[in-house]
Formats: C-alpha cells, sequence, structure tokens
C-alpha cells in the first residue's frame, strides 16, 4: 500500500478542534461526523451527498493497492498570477488544507477484480479547477490506460478552467481531449462518474466524452455556473436546474446512482464492457516505475 | 461604450480637414498638408501606439471591426449548409463549403451581428448547442470529403442561457472538440476579434492558429474573470491585465502559430485590405499543410496540444539535482 494511502486509512481521527457535529445543507439534520463518514459522507436523513476528498473515494472504490502515477508534476506559475494573494500562495495554501498536490488524483489498480486506470477530482483543492497539472495527469492516465489496455474511470468535480493559469489552463481541454480520443480508438472504454459540481472546462470536454457516463444523486451539473446565467438572463432558476436528475431527464446521461451503489454499479458496467470481448480476466497492475 | 472609438472621436476633426484640404487644386504640393499629415500621423500614434491589454480588448470588440461576413464575402465562393439536423439551424455558428484561392474548403465562423436586430438574431455570437452540432457534422463531412478547414473565431464564450443548458452545451463542445482532434484534414482556425473560453476552443483545435495582433484570446472573457476573483465584474481591467490574452502571450505559449499585424489602431481602420491579408495567411497555411501526409498532419496537431502547458516534474528536478 503506498505510504499516503496508508496514512488516510490509519489516521481517520479528526483534529481535536474539528466538529463532531455536521449540518446537512439540505435537510439541516444535525450529523454526527462518525457516523457520516460511516455512510460515505451521505446524509442518513435525506441522502444528501456530501463532497468527497479523493483519497476517501479511492479507499471507497478499490480493492486494495492504488497506484498513484502523476503526483510528481506539479504547477507553475506561468501568468506569475496574483490577485488577493499570489498563485503560490494560494496552491501552498490548498495543499496544506487538502493534503493533495494537485486537483485530481490518477493511478491504477483493481476494483472487483478488474483492472482500471483511474482519476478522481477534488473540488477541496483550488475548486477542482483544471490546470496544467490537471490536464497533464489526466492525458497520463489515459496515455498509460492506452498503452496497457486498460478501461478508464474518471470522477470528474470541477469548476472548471483555473483562471490563475489562462489561457494554458484552458488548452488542457484540448489535451484531455486527444488523450481520450486515442484510448477511445483502442476500442477501451471510458466511464465518467459526474460529482457535485461538475462544470465549465471539464464538464465541456473529458467529462462527456464518456462511453457512460454516470451522475451521483444531486450533484450540480453543467457548463455555465448557475450565477452567470441567473445574471444572464436577470431572473432565479428553478432548484432542480442542473442537477443530476434535470439531465437525466433531458437525456444527457446515462444514470443518476446512489452512493451507496455506485460501486456495485461501476463494476457492472466493467464486466459488460470489458467482458464481452473475452478479455475480462484480471492481469496484474502495472507497478509504479521511474521513467 | 468602447474606448476605440472614443479616441478615434479625438481624430475625425482632422481627418476632415485633411479630407477638404486633399480636394483642392493644387494642395498636394502646398506644405499645409504635408504638416497637418504629420500631426495626424503623430496623434494617431499617441493614441494607439501602444495599446494595454485592456485597449486591445476594446480593439477586439471595435463594431466596425471585420466580423465573419467580411470575411465569408472574401472566398471565392460560399454555399453555406445549415442546420444540426437535430433541433434547429444555430445563426451564431455559420458554416459550409467555399472556394478560398481556388481550394475547396470547409468553412465555419462564428458570427457577431452588425447592429442590434441583427446581433440578437445572432446572439451576439454566442453559440448555442446546436450550433456546436453543427460544426461537428461539417468537420466530420469535411473529413470524409477531404476538404481542409478554416474555422473562424469570433466569440465572447457559448451561449449560457437556460436552453442551452437543457440541450446539453458541455456534451456538445466536447463532442466538437473530439470531432476537431481526429478529423483526417488540414485544420487552421483564425480568431477574428474575441477567441472566449471553451466556446471559442470548441472550433480553434486546429493545425495551425493564426491571430491578428488586437485580437484576444482568453480563458475567460475580462469581465467573467473579474466575477469569479472578485465578485465584481467591473474589475475588468485588472482582471484583462493579468490573463495574458493578447497575440503576443499566446505566441509564447506556443497556442497561437502566426500574429498578423494590425494597422496603427486596429483592422477596423483599414478593414477590407485587412480581411484579404488575414485571407490570404490563411491560404498559404493551406498550401503548406496540403503538402503534409495526413499522418504527419495528425501527429503534429496532437504534438502541438501535448505540449502545451507549464508545470513541474518534482521528481526529475530531484534526481538532476541529485536529492
Amino acid at each position: 500500500m503506498p505510504e499516503w494511502l496508508r496514512v488516510r486509512r490509519e489516521h481517520r481521527a479528526p483534529a481535536d478542534d474539528a466538529t463532531l457535529w455536521i449540518k446537512c445543507p439540505r435537510c439541516g439534520e444535525l450529523l454526527y461526523r462518525k457516523d457520516l463518514e460511516a455512510n460515505a459522507s451521505v446524509c442518513v436523513r435525506c441522502q444528501y451527498h456530501f463532497r468527497m476528498h479523493a483519497h476517501d473515494r479511492i479507499t471507497m472504490l478499490v480493492d486494495g493497492d492504488f497506484v498513484e502515477i502523476g503526483n510528481e508534476i506539479v504547477p507553475g506559475d506561468p501568468l506569475e498570477w496574483s490577485d488577493k494573494r499570489p498563485y503560490p500562495q494560494k496552491l501552498a495554501g490548498d495543499r496544506e488544507k487538502s493534503g493533495l498536490s494537485e486537483a485530481v488524483v490518477t493511478g491504477f489498480g483493481t476494483i472487483g477484480g478488474f483492472p482500471i486506470a483511474l482519476g478522481v477530482m477534488d473540488f477541496g483543492f483550488r475548486g477542482g479547477t483544471m490546470g496544467t497539472v490537471v490536464g497533464e495527469r489526466i492525458a497520463r492516465l489515459f496515455e498509460q490506460a492506452t498503452r496497457r489496455g486498460l478501461p478508464a474511470i474518471v470522477f470528474t468535480a470541477s469548476g472548471g478552467a483555473r483562471m490563475e493559469e489562462g489561457m494554458l489552463a484552458l488548452m488542457q481541454m484540448a489535451k484531455t481531449t486527444q488523450a481520450v480520443d486515442a484510448h477511445a480508438q483502442a476500442q477501451l472504454p471510458y466511464i465518467t462518474v459526474l460529482t457535485d459540481p461538475t462544470t465549465g472546462g471539464v464538464s465541456a470536454s473529458f467529462a462527456f466524452q464518456a462511453d457512460v457516463i454516470v451522475a451521483e444523486a444531486h450533484a450540480a451539473i453543467g457548463f455555465a455556473g448557475r450565477r452567470v446565467i441567473e445574471q444572464t438572463i436577470r431572473q432565479k432558476l428553478p432548484d432542480n436546474f442542473q442537477t443530476a436528475e434535470f439531465l437525466l431527464e433531458h437525456g444527457h446521461i446515462d444514470a443518476v446512482v446512489a452512493r451507496a451503489d455506485l460501486r456495485v454499479l461501476l463494476i457492472r458496467l466493467l464486466d459488460y464492457l470489458v467482458g464481452a470481448r473475452g478479455n475480462a480476466t484480471l492481469r496484474s497492475i502495472p507497478e509504479l516505475s521511474l521513467v | 461604450m468602447n474606448l476605440i472609438v472614443e479616441r478615434e472621436k479625438s481624430l475625425e476633426a482632422l481627418e476632415a480637414r485633411l479630407a477638404d484640404l486633399r480636394t483642392r487644386p493644387g494642395a498636394a504640393d502646398s506644405g499645409d498638408l504635408r504638416a497637418l499629415e504629420d500631426k495626424y500621423a503623430q496623434l494617431a500614434r499617441d493614441i494607439f501606439g501602444s495599446l494595454t491589454p485592456w485597449e486591445r480588448v476594446h480593439v477586439a470588440r471595435h463594431p466596425r471591426r471585420p466580423i465573419a461576413p467580411d470575411y465569408l464575402a472574401c472566398f471565392d465562393e460560399f454555399q453555406e449548409l445549415h442546420g444540426d439536423r437535430h433541433f434547429r439551424d444555430d445563426p451564431a455558428l455559420v458554416g459550409g463549403l467555399a472556394k478560398l484561392g481556388g481550394r475547396r474548403v470547409a468553412v465555419l465562423a462564428q458570427q457577431k451581428g452588425r447592429d442590434t436586430k441583427d446581433n440578437i438574431r445572432r446572439n451576439f455570437g454566442m453559440v448555442a448547442p446546436e450550433g456546436y452540432r453543427k460544426a461537428k457534422r461539417l468537420v466530420e463531412l469535411a473529413g470524409r470529403f477531404g476538404l481542409p478547414i478554416v474555422s473562424l473565431v469570433d466569440t465572447s464564450g457559448a451561449d449560457p442561457g437556460i436552453g442551452s443548458e437543457e440541450r446539453a452545451q458541455s456534451e456538445a463542445i466536447a463532442s466538437s472538440l473530439l470531432a476537431f482532434a481526429k478529423v483526417p484534414v488540414p485544420t487552421v482556425a483564425a480568431i477574428l476579434g474575441e477567441g472566449g473560453s471553451g466556446g471559442a476552443l470548441a472550433i480553434a483545435l486546429c493545425d495551425v492558429v493564426i491571430m491578428p495582433e488586437h485580437s484576444i484570446y482568453s480563458v475567460a472573457s475580462p469581465e467573467g474573470c473579474a466575477a469569479i476573483l472578485w465578485g465584481d465584474a467591473g474589475r475588468a481591467e485588472q482582471a484583462a491585465a493579468r490573463l495574458k490574452l493578447t497575440s503576443e502571450d499566446l505566441k509564447g505559449f506556443g497556442i497561437v502559430d502566426e500574429i498578423v499585424p494590425e494597422p496603427l489602431g486596429g483592422a477596423q481602420r483599414d478593414g477590407p485590405a485587412f480581411v484579404l491579408r488575414v485571407l490570404e495567411r490563411i491560404e498559404r497555411t493551406l498550401e503548406r499543410l496540403a503538402r503534409q501526409p495526413v499522418a504527419e498532419l495528425l501527429a503534429a496537431r496532437h504534438e502541438k496540444y501535448r505540449r502545451i502547458g507549464a508545470w513541474h516534474d518534482e521528481l526529475h528536478r530531484a534526481v538532476a539535482a541529485g536529492t
């Protein structure tokens, strides 16, 4: 087990000053932190799905080991950006707060015995925005998956392209599109799980380029942000607008799934998409190698 | 209010006097005319000489800047093809078959309106999902029949309306990107005025990206960026200064391949000649790309976008430093 995952798994106790009770933003129920965590961060009363840490998601999904790739790639500051704080300071703050080096964790593992390439975005790092590093890690994940003949699963959570990296961030839409395309041309399946929230440049690139697209219950998903639309049309939007359920109704996605059923659904999908060609046999997980 | 339009007003009086003087017999030999011309040139240099990024945003949005129909009118021939085959024909994205310098091409153009009425019809050049689906359809058609693609980009961004969300704007853009990534024909994009975010990139993932000097191409409009960062669209000027949205910045990043110089003060000051200059660049680029085998073309396209970004590799840095 990689060291960081061991750390996540073994030190689950919240810091002393962390609140023991968390209020559900949807129904207002007071939830005991331990109960909430035991329930995959889903409100026991109203089934509100709290946003999850990327590592917790990976722990929840993979059978055993997860071999991370791309963790050595860290962002530069190409625009020498500063608004309220300089960009490098914002990044340092988010690294500290989230325990992540960037807004996506990528690597390989098995789920239900199926070896997969897995990418998990985390809204807690710069709002899950896509800068160069997110694009680069996603591209490398797909490139390695293509070489190894593995299906890919990506969990999206993103506010869109990262302003602080300007056009270099936007162009990651092109970079990831190419990598997804090469993977698809190799006849390998790709599944996305859209989680709360998935918007902007991520939504308009690899999130909606998958063979099967599912969304977590109640997740907010769209191209333009809700506020932008409200300002443009100068009226309030209905509550269900841009929710997973709204997208399902309008035919944009394949299924809405409760978090508790997610792992089983993914395994079932893999069984169909990988199994029909008769190559569903378990292959060894690639070892991390220094290139 | 457009900053550049305001500044042009300060030149108008001089322009009128110049025009008047030129019509007088013998004026060409008089020192008066030359002195006035010098004065005019000096003033023009003073007000347009070195434009800030924010001023360039205003050049890019100048009401008389050449727009898509000005370009389309200068193709040898243009046969418009309408619609996405599903929902409607989006007037904000015009497409069809065309000839340019005798060469058969497919052309896609984001089209802003010429006046308020036209702008409302064309949704100010903000493309809806059906526009991107039309683009994807024509890209695939061009790929099947070996027609090079010319993309004329001019939008503040993809349409952010309720209907566009209901009809899956994200999926439409994502699918257009995929179509451009793999189409086996030469592709050239020109950023005519504004290249706004994913709505622009959706038709600009091309082999070569040409950019007039004062066009802008940005991850978000300066207003949008300011609203996101400071909750205040009024701070757009500050955002413009930071976003690195000018042609020189983008050439430095490897995003834009060629810059077309503009007349002092912007393309609107010599519109017809400027349109021809841009089209000539596109023609020459297509000529060059047409000589490349398709496999090489696709590999080079892949390489262009694969490279873009700025990041550090901590592991290799540590190894290189011997730590």
